[in-house]
């Protein structure tokens, strides 16, 4: 994954370039005769291949891309939103091989190969996913914008305590996992509502583990 | 179908990602994609600005700056309009807040345009600010009034006398830290130019104003400005007027000749967008020893900016809340060099609440009454400085059901004197209090000679159930079902509505919808036997006799023009109960069960009210427990501005054990449906019965919101 096309020196000699436009005090109309050499410092671009809700992507893309500006820039999929580009809300969230992670923590060129879902790949073609219907019967949201996240943490955090995964809330390590609304609530703290749906998402999550869905 | 909880019509495109919010919309082809860069300090001037390496870097299409910003038009406070007016950007070289934007850099992508606004080697010679309340609060000043045209003091008889001579006296400060609304969607706005008209997508709760704003500062007719906000993520008061983003997009788009995105990002959500102001609140409460309320007085400072005056109507909450024949309310402003204040949800209740009622659970225990009884002991008849009857009084009421359905008569009146382990345990209840508005609102509904029905307006839906309940209002007053009615909202070719904001969206456009559709069956029958028909008849008569459809136009006037404003003291009303768990070790406190029970007169939808209600509840929660915005003395930055260090509440600070219960019920006064809202009730009272929860279990008093582990712990019993 090394950059080929940056190497040491053009590095160093940016950073000179930069040196010198800081070095223009005040004089903003001179900077411009001071700069002879201008690297265009662009990012490689780095060929990634995806495997996004079961459909097969490539593209070549800046390296500083992450996963969500993938979905959401170029895939035209902005069911995952942007709620802080810093990892700190979870509307983001998406599925990788299965797993949930907060897409904007990631660079799209780390998942060459990858599996990705998204929340519109979570319906099956007969209708939507149990945690979906779950989500509209208990009224688990008001704006929506931290729903995708909401629902694709939800989808892994069942499958997460399904294969036993313990949690902070978890008392006793050794007996079998009983998914409690503080286990629930525990689970889902990484994703972020400020329309303060947390009662009703807790209850459409219980619905739908109690119905044996996703 | 008025009252029943039909879930949210919109809900599948929002569970399946389809519902697209403004950043998102593809509209107008790929857009380019502006990067705000803000300035490094608070107060000062721009030394210098050197762009020349981002207009070199990769993909950067322009850099906008205040020496090559388009003219627009001049800020202007004393525009009536406060949403509409003018937001002009870049305006010369001075800085008056930290993180104020400096420039915009227009690129092909995200990645380009970040990464170029980072090579913008700007300089600035800084200037002495002030940033803190408490150290500048001797300059206060008193504002001409605050936010609504609301008075700025009161005074009735001689508060200073009662205190003087009362049996009992509390007479306290209470703090309220800076406070951001942070809806999850970033304020963001899309941008494109088709000749010499304009069409964007912002991020805002009202069309109207983002149209007038926009309008004003890109100075064009306002009718060449085309505003479509189908989905907002969330507004709570910080997107009632568009900010920079807005304005950038708009202009960068016309200078690029192609369609421009700006979304502000999480941390600039803390700089551009405005906050709640800090406040010292004092609270001054003269009794009789058998608890009858001789005096009230509240005295609000809050941080302004001289850039633009907003007083967040804090000392009005007392106002109509308890009799009392000596009075005194008072809003004084201090400007600090800061971000500007606005308004969030709950604006004045929340902080004012949290002050008065805490005030009132000290004076019942000074008293040693029941905080319930003592409340209703205060009862007003009439409104107590207005002297209006009350549309309807139901305060008494929600305690009473508030106090049956949580167990309050388990309470221990001894604070500190329920303990489990390491815990201590406490319930405290408080009273909650909201005026109710009105604004002038329009709405069109169309019935088709197939039977579909349209509603339109260009009232807005932020999460509050909009394209529901018009679709359940228009439904029942049409005789059709659900499914027949289509709702669309949110652009600025529709019926005018002054938006989402206040809780008054949902009665506004209801009332105009409600009408619309009584002028619609006008139409078809003719006014005299406008009711007493059946389903069949309407789409019956409307398929055979009216080949194109029909349509109706509904209105209601503004509060102002409404007599029943004049004649009526018109509120909603809440109660709210509260168990807290606090750790004797850590000083954690955590919330176990909480009861709210409320009065908004008739409810359109049960489950959208309880939703929002139960969120209001948690913003409570949290403004007792959580969220405050640490400002930096030296600096003037909010250090802790983004959402790893400014603490919202999440998924494990709330337990499952949150009720919301509306009692049933039509103001016949406020409006033809007898409907309020509840978008700030919720949040009323609810931190001060968390509050007062916590002195119920440890018998400390924290006056200094939040009440965190360092405030609680020094005061604490020891732990074993
Ligand atoms: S957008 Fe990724 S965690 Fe907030
Ligand atoms: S539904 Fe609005 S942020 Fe969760």
């Amino acid at each position: 994954m090394a950059p080929k096309d940056i190497d040491r020196r053009t590095i160093l000699k940016s950073c000179g370039v930069l040196a010198m436009s800081v070095a223009a005090v005040g004089q903003p109309g001179r900077a411009e005769a001071q700069v002879q050499v201008a690297p265009q410092l662009g990012p490689p671009s780095i060929a990634t291949r995806l495997t996004v809700n079961g459909q097969e992507v490539a593209f070549d893309l800046d390296a500083r891309t992450t996963l969500l500006d993938v979905l959401r820039e170029h895939l035209d999929l902005t069911g995952t939103k942007k709620g802080c580009d810093q990892g700190q809300c979870g509307a983001c969230t998406v599925h990788v091989n299965g797993r949930r992670v907060n897409s904007c923590l990631t660079l799209a060129a780390m998942h060459d190969g990858d599996t990705v879902t998204t929340i519109e790949g979570l319906a099956s073609p007969s209708g939507l996913h149990p945690l979906q219907r779950a989500f509209i019967e208990r009224d688990g949201f008001q704006c929506g914008y931290c729903t995708p996240g909401q629902i694709m943490a939800a989808a892994a955090m069942l499958e997460e305590a399904r294969r036993g995964a313990p949690s902070h809330a978890t008392a006793d390590l050794t007996a079998v996992l009983s998914l409690t609304d503080a286990e629930i609530s525990e689970r889902m703290s990484g994703n972020i509502c400020r329309c303060a749906a947390y009662p009703n998402i807790v209850a459409a999550i219980r619905d739908a583990a109690e119905g044996g869905a996703a | 179908m008025i009252g029943r909880a039909v879930s949210r019509v919109d809900g599948p495109l929002k569970v399946t990602g389809g519902a697209r919010y403004a950043y998102e919309r593809q509209d107008f082809g790929r857009a380019a994609v502006g990067f705000i860069l803000g300035a490094s300090v608070a107060k000062g001037r721009i030394v210098r600005l050197d762009t020349a390496a981002a207009e070199r870097a990769p993909g950067v299409l322009h850099v906008m700056t205040h020496w090559n910003a388009p003219a627009q038009g001049p800020r202007d406070g004393s525009l009536p309009d406060q949403f509409g007016r003018p937001w002009p950007v870049l305006q010369g070289e001075r800085v008056s807040w930290f993180g104020q934007p400096v420039a915009l850099v227009v690129a092909e992508t995200f990645e380009q345009a970040r990464s170029a606004a980072a090579l913008i080697d700007a300089a600035y010679e800084t200037e002495a600010g002030a940033f803190d309340l408490a150290s500048h609060a001797h300059l206060a000043y008193a504002p001409r009034t605050a936010a609504v045209g609301l008075a700025t003091d009161s005074v009735l008889g001689d508060l200073d006398a009662a205190m003087a001579s009362a049996d009992v006296t509390i007479d306290q400060n209470y703090t309220t830290p800076a406070h951001f609304a942070q809806p999850m969607e970033p304020q963001s706005c899309l941008a494109h130019w088709v000749g010499d008209d304009l069409h964007v997508r912002p991020s805002a709760q009202g069309v109207a104003g983002a149209r007038m704003a926009l309008a004003r500062t890109i100075r064009i007719p306002r009718e060449r400005v085309h505003v479509d906000t189908a989905f907002v993520g969330g507004g709570f008061g910080s997107k009632l007027r568009v900010h920079e983003e807005a304005v950038f997009a708009a202009l960068a788009a016309r200078v690029i000749a192609r369609a421009v995105k700006v979304a502000q990002t999480r941390r600039q959500v803390f700089t551009i967008t405005g906050r709640r102001p800090e406040t010292i609140q004092r609270v001054r409460l003269a009794a009789s020893r058998d608890g009858r309320l001789t005096g009230v007085g509240h005295d609000v400072n809050m941080q302004g900016t001289s850039r633009e005056e907003f007083v967040e109507q804090t000392a009005t909450v007392l106002r109509s809340l308890y009799a009392a024949p000596n009075r005194l309310t008072r809003h004084r402003v201090t400007d600090l060099d800061v971000g500007l204040g606005e308004a969030v949800r709950g604006p004045g209740e929340l902080p004012g609440l949290l002050a008065v009622e805490s005030a009132m659970d000290e004076l019942a225990h000074e008293l040693g009454l029941d905080p319930i009884e003592l409340r209703i002991l205060n009862e007003p008849e009439r409104d107590p400085e207005r002297n209006v009857p009350f549309s309807e009084r139901r305060l008494v009421e929600c305690m009473r059901e508030g106090a049956a359905r949580f167990g309050w008569s388990a309470r221990a009146a001894r604070p500190g004197s329920r303990r489990e382990g390491d815990e201590l345990i406490g319930i405290g209840m408080a009273a909650a209090i909201r005026m109710h508005f009105q604004g002038a609102t329009r709405a069109a509904v169309h019935m088709g000679r197939d039977g579909r029905v349209v509603v339109r307006s260009d009232m807005t839906d932020i999460g509050t159930g909009t394209y529901t309940i018009l679709a359940q209002v228009a439904a029942d007053a049409l005789g059709v079902p659900l499914a027949r009615v289509t709702v669309e909202l949110a652009r600025s070719d529709l019926p005018p509505s002054p938006g989402s904001g206040g809780s008054w969206g949902a009665s506004n456009s209801s009332n105009a919808v409600h009408r619309a559709c009584e002028s619609l069956k006008e139409k078809v029958f003719g006014s005299s036997n406008a009711s007493g028909f059946g389903r069949a008849d309407l789409t019956s008569v409307v398929s055979r006799r009216f080949p194109d459809g029909v349509e109706g136009e509904g209105s209601i006037v503004g509060m102002a023009d409404d007599p029943n404003y004049r004649n009526f003291s018109q509120h909603t009303y809440g109660a709210s109960f509260a168990e807290v768990a606090v750790n004797t070790v850590t000083g954690e406190v955590r919330l176990r069960r909480m009861l709210g029970v409320f009065a908004a007169g008739r409810i359109i939808n049960s489950k959208t009210t309880r939703s929002q209600l139960l969120g209001g509840m948690i913003w409570g929660v949290s403004s007792a427990l959580h969220e405050a915005a640490h400002v930096d003395p030296r600096y003037g930055n909010v250090v802790n501005g983004d959402l790893a260090e400014y603490v919202v509440p999440v998924h494990a600070d709330i337990p499952a054990a949150l009720e919301a219960v509306l009692l049933d019920g039509i103001d016949d006064k406020a409006n033809p449906l007898g409907m309020k809202g509840v978008g700030e009730l919720g949040v009323c009272g609810t931190g001060a019965a968390v509050a007062n929860a916590v002195f119920n279990a440890t018998g400390v008093r924290v006056r200094d919101f939040p009440i965190t582990m360092d405030k609680l712990l020094a005061a604490l019993p020891p732990a074993f």
